[in-house]
């Protein structure tokens, strides 16, 4: 059954459409970056970016930061949102359930054939940033800023190598899969409640964009740690010199929360319903 | 094949089943009868375990449903409320991941049960294209051959020739007897009254969530008592069955006897002519209308 659910996820044209655009938006930045004169001041535009001018390897970095806070969860929500209902509401699952796929069994491929989307769109956005970052911005060797060749800086502004980079590249990006499962446990429960899968994605992200106002209001600071996208950001912890973990081990506590919880509930809705549609 | 006890479903304030008592016995064509509304659809999805009985029991192949789901779905081939496939995809590839989804038959022989069942309904040509582009004739086919991909000892099929032309009805009728007499029991639920009539054995007619009638077809369609009859000699027919005659329409007349060869004999004797005779039956159209109340899709104020 898993890999029945892995083979229609890449067999869905709209899939693939998702990715191309989670990784156009990077490449369109890049090519504003390269064309402009001027770095844009640290601060401004994302993490990262006024470091990418000056070495291309950090451009998966700011690509991740440019995605993160709403177009990766966007493709997130609406595939975690569609793999019940869309089912549901294509008269599919009925089917899929008396061949019979057991309803748990059914559950724990969706699980995973969004954990392998939230993988593959990754990796899609760290590859092409990267050919698009190194094309644009080369290596870091003709840099001018004096540091070291192949060499870029922490956000600390200390020099780190490329392997240093790397595994450090990696890590955010476990980091941040971890996160997106987080918040796709959300929408895969929201689409068990409902057969509409826009429904479901857009209470997914209605959750979300509740979650980032109430992160920037101080009189709600008392539910902040618990709110899913606090510590979405943390992963730039990653790239200080040393690692400023505090922060990243929360965050992970936090997203293991909410994916125990909501799988939970996804699965005790899913197995104790009446299917209908 | 199927039987259940006291089975019923509540929704809510909603009985949509209540208390039946169904027994589909192995080799039977049974037809599942009832008006729109009638609870029909929601007792196929209980005996498929996709919707949860609020009482009563199921027992289907001998095992307890939902809980015997594991063993007794995999030889049952269903089609509720209409053929459902992945628009984008091929009706290969559907039927070939549907077959990959659940458990039995091993990989390598995927194709051959694909090709066969796409055989059985009368799609062995079609190509690449998605079924999106199918017709609903096609899509209904598709979905017949999804419930034929495992062989199954059991077909529960609702309303199995919607969108089917008059062709298409017949072959997929001819199908269903073919598997029938090779041992597959097939359960139909439909409101069409002549699908019903041409091709089941046993019917069970189902009014506002109770079974109000299980019986032998043609038990069900007894004789009536009354005997139709065509002669060019009707007046003298007529005149010599003064006290029987029922209704006379020019050369057609019905007649109340019980027997027709007797009757015809009698007739002959007295030198008249008789070009048709028939013993009358009851239609299921009259039985049904007999038992069944007006469907829930109709509101009349009260």
């Amino acid at each position: 059954m898993i890999a029945v659910e892995l083979h229609k996820l890449v067999l869905r044209p709209r899939i693939w459409v998702n990715i191309l655009l989670l990784c156009a938006l990077p490449i369109i930045v890049g090519v504003f970056l390269k064309t402009a004169d001027f770095a844009p001041p640290p601060g401004q535009g994302g993490a990262f970016l006024s470091a990418v001018r000056g070495n291309g390897l950090l451009f998966p970095a700011a690509a991740l930061a440019l995605v993160l806070p709403i177009f990766l969860p966007l493709s997130v929500a609406v595939v975690a949102g569609d793999s019940i209902a869309g089912e549901a509401v294509g008269g599919t699952l009925r089917y899929l359930l008396i061949r019979p796929v057991g309803r748990t069994r059914l559950l724990v491929a969706k699980i995973i054939a969004l954990v392998a989307f939230v993988l593959l769109a990754i990796a899609c956005v760290v590859v092409s940033s990267l050919i698009v970052g190194i094309i644009l911005f080369g290596t870091g060797t003709s840099a001018a800023g004096g540091a070291a060749a192949g060499a870029a800086t922490s956000l600390s502004g200390v020099s780190l190598t490329h392997t240093q980079l790397t595994v450090r590249l990696l890590y955010s990006i476990g980091y941040i899969v971890v996160a997106m499962i987080g918040f796709g446990a959300i929408g895969l429960f929201l689409s068990t409640l409902t057969s509409s899968s826009l429904g479901a994605a857009l209470g997914a992200l209605s959750i979300l964009i509740t979650s980032a106002v109430l992160q920037t209001l101080d009189a709600a600071a008392a539910v902040r740690p618990y709110l899913p996208t606090n510590y979405w950001l943390s992963w730039v912890d990653f790239f200080r010199d040393p690692v400023f973990w505090d922060s990243i081990d929360k965050g992970l506590l936090l997203q293991a929360g909410y994916v125990a919880v909501f799988f939970g509930a996804a699965w005790a809705n899913l197995a104790t319903k009446d299917i209908t549609s | 094949m199927i039987v259940t006890r006291g089975l019923t479903k509540r929704y809510g304030s909603v009985l949509a089943v209540d208390a039946v008592d169904l027994n589909v016995r192995p080799g039977d064509r049974y037809g599942f009868l009832g008006p729109n509304g009638s609870g029909k659809t929601t007792l196929v999805r209980m005996l498929l375990g996709l919707v949860y009985a609020t009482s009563g029991s199921i027992e289907v192949l001998d095992q307890r449903m939902p809980r015997g789901g594991g063993e007794v779905l995999p030889q049952i081939g269903a089609m509720v409320e209409g053929p459902a496939a992945y628009p984008h995809l091929s009706g290969r590839k559907n039927l070939s991941l549907l077959d990959a989804s659940g458990p039995g038959g091993s990989r390598r022989t995927r194709r051959a049960r694909v090709e066969e069942a796409l055989a059985q309904v009368g799609l062995s040509g079609i190509d690449r294209r998605p079924v999106k582009a199918y017709s609903l004739g096609m899509r209904q086919r598709l979905g017949l051959a999804a419930a034929l991909l495992r062989k199954p000892r059991l077909l529960i099929l609702d309303e199995p020739t919607n969108g089917l032309d008059p062709k298409g009805i017949r072959e997929i009728r001819d199908l269903l007897i073919e598997l029938n007499r090779a041992g597959t029991t097939v359960f139909l639920s439909s409101h069409l009254l002549s699908e019903v009539e041409q091709l089941c054995t046993r019917v069970g007619i189902v009014d506002r969530g109770r079974l109000v009638l299980e019986e032998e077809l043609d038990t069900v369609r007894g004789a009536t008592g009354l005997i139709e009859l065509r002669s060019p000699d009707a007046a003298d027919v007529a005149s010599l069955l003064n006290g029987q005659l029922v209704t006379r329409d020019g050369e057609n007349l019905v007649i109340r006897h019980e027997d027709p060869a007797a009757l015809n004999t009698q007739l002959v004797a007295a030198g008249l002519r008789v070009s048709a005779i028939t013993e009358q039956r009851r239609t299921l159209e009259q039985v049904v209308l007999e038992v069944t109340g007006a469907g829930s899709d109709r509101v009349d104020a009260s």
